[in-house]
């Protein structure tokens, strides 16, 4: 490590290329504390929009028309306004409204950042999951019946993992973009890599080796997310379906 | 005599290259280029009231506003205000987007090397924390581990955070941190005593005060191209006759901000 750092130090003696990142202690911490929180408002946001997304596709069937109306207009509602919009909105319309909590507020702004994109994200991910279970064929479906399945069995073993493999590439495009999308976090101080890039390169004044950090971090990320969702498409893949 | 075609096209390239080279020479003398313009374009801040805001009609007002109107003046040419933020407020003055910047920055040495910073300086800042008068906070260190609010890009956010041990929320603009700071995301916001004393006015701010002792007393420089040497003389020249006639205190005066003890100082100093 010490290694490293010297050599990012005689780097920046011989060519000028601040990368301080490296070789202080403190920016090197904030920028991997950067690193750890854009995972982590990844992961979060991931996985329960997912799991809200594949609900509410269910819900927008449903034979009640009142719910069929609600998860419409939830998805209309964060589809149609900007991330970054919602994001202000939830922390600083809505957030001092709410009540607080030993004088504190109830969410930190990393909490109403994954409240707000899960949300955004949900209504991405519900829209995608119907496409796809609008893709599965009526075949299928009235063989299921025909064989005796419940509404949410033939929901559960039939429409969903088909539903699932064929909407892989259209979600694959929408966690990267729910990855890009955590960057709007730093508009409401949630200290994740873009806004601790931003507090280095504004002290340090080296504004391009940081862009050029920063966009290599991100590639990594996705194209790590890319290559996970390759592999789950080549294990998931059935054979004689959607080849 | 007949000049022939090709000695007619080399003329012409000879003539393009010696226009392009002076047009390259003309990028680092600002002061030439700025009156070619007929117009000075000056990079100032927006939010930051009394130094540079917009007033209710959408105007960007303030005492810079009024310094940079001077500089204009004295060239006789028109000026273009720029809003600009800390964070972006050297990045466009490098790329020439603007001819000079004036937006409350503060001098550091090492700004000094990416940008031209004239001396005198024409003000002098100091950092404080703009806290609840009931928040208890009496000496920087009483921060530790509590979270508070910052401006992105002050000189001061790394020793608040490095050093007294606060957990740094900061955000683009001081709007966006006073609104944090009123929602009760933290517990004070660290920024300059020149900004605070312009809103302790405020009724909305009237159960808040600057709590600590001001530290980091920084005076405040403006900006021009590094390579700008003649505008950079020029604006020594003109910074040195605002503190002798007193152009500065009288500006603080018309603002409605407490006479500052660097300007008297100065104007001492060059009377």
């Amino acid at each position: 490590m010490d290694d490293v750092a010297a050599w990012f130090v005689w780097l920046h003696q011989t060519t000028g290329i601040k990368l301080t990142i490296f070789y202080d202690s403190y920016d090197r911490t904030r920028f991997l504390e950067g690193f750890v929180t854009t995972v982590k408002l990844s992961a979060y946001c991931l996985v329960l929009s997912l799991a809200f997304g594949a609900l509410a596709a269910g819900l927008a069937g449903s034979r009640v028309a009142l719910i069929r109306r609600a998860i419409q207009g939830f998805v209309q509602l964060f589809r149609n306004t900007p991330p970054l919009v919602q994001l202000y909105f939830f922390y600083f319309a809505l957030g001092p409204v709410l009540p607080k909590v030993d004088g504190m507020p109830l969410l930190g702004s990393f909490g109403w950042a994954v409240v707000s994109l899960t949300l955004l994200e949900t209504a991405f991910a519900a829209e995608i999951f119907r496409a796809g279970i609008e893709a599965v064929p009526k075949a299928m479906v009235e063989a299921a019946q025909s064989l005796g399945y419940s509404r949410w069995q033939i929901y559960r073993r039939v429409i969903l993992p088909l539903a699932l493999r064929v909407t892989m590439p259209a979600m694959t495009n929408n966690l990267v973009n729910l990855v890009k999308t955590t960057t709007l976090a730093y508009a409401i101080a949630v200290p994740e890599l873009l806004y601790m890039s931003a507090q280095v390169w504004s002290e340090q004044v080296n504004v391009p080796e940081m862009m050029i950090v920063l966009l290599v971090c991100y590639v990594a990320i996705v194209g790590i997310i890319n290559q996970l969702m390759q592999m789950l498409e080549n294990r998931l893949r059935v054979p004689g379906f959607g080849q | 005599m007949q000049i022939g075609n090709r000695c007619r096209w080399l003329g012409a390239a000879a003539a393009f290259a010696l226009a392009g080279s002076n047009a390259a020479l003309a990028q680092v003398d600002t002061m030439a280029s700025v009156k070619q313009k007929g117009k000075l374009v000056v990079g100032v801040k927006a939010d930051y009231k009394p130094f540079g805001y917009t007033d209710p009609s959408g105007k960007i007002v303030g005492l810079e506003i009024d310094l940079a109107n001077d500089v204009a003046k004295r060239l006789g040419v028109a000026i273009e205000l720029v809003p600009v933020v800390a964070a972006n407020r050297m990045e466009f003055l490098k790329q020439g987007r603007i001819d000079m910047m004036i937006a409350t920055m503060a001098y550091r040495p090492d700004r000094a090397e990416v940008i031209g910073i004239p001396q005198p300086f024409y003000y002098a800042g100091a950092a404080n924390v703009f806290a609840k008068k009931n928040s208890g906070l009496r000496n920087w260190t009483d921060l530790k581990g509590k979270p508070v609010c910052g401006i992105q890009g002050a000189y001061y956010n790394r020793r608040t955070g490095e050093e007294f041990g606060a957990q740094l929320v900061v955000f683009k603009g001081v709007t966006e941190a006073m609104a944090a700071l009123e929602g009760g995301n933290c517990v004070g916001t660290v920024f300059d005593t020149t900004f605070f004393a312009g809103i302790m006015g405020d009724a909305k701010w009237a159960d808040y005060a600057m709590m600590l002792p001001s530290i980091d007393p920084e005076p405040w420089g403006l900006g021009v191209r590094k390579e700008d040497t003649k505008f950079a003389q020029y604006i020594t020249d003109v910074s040195k006759e605002w503190h002798k006639t007193g152009f500065i205190l009288e500006l603080e005066k018309k603002w409605g901000i407490p006479q500052s003890p660097y300007l008297i100082d100065q104007q001492k100093q060059f009377k």
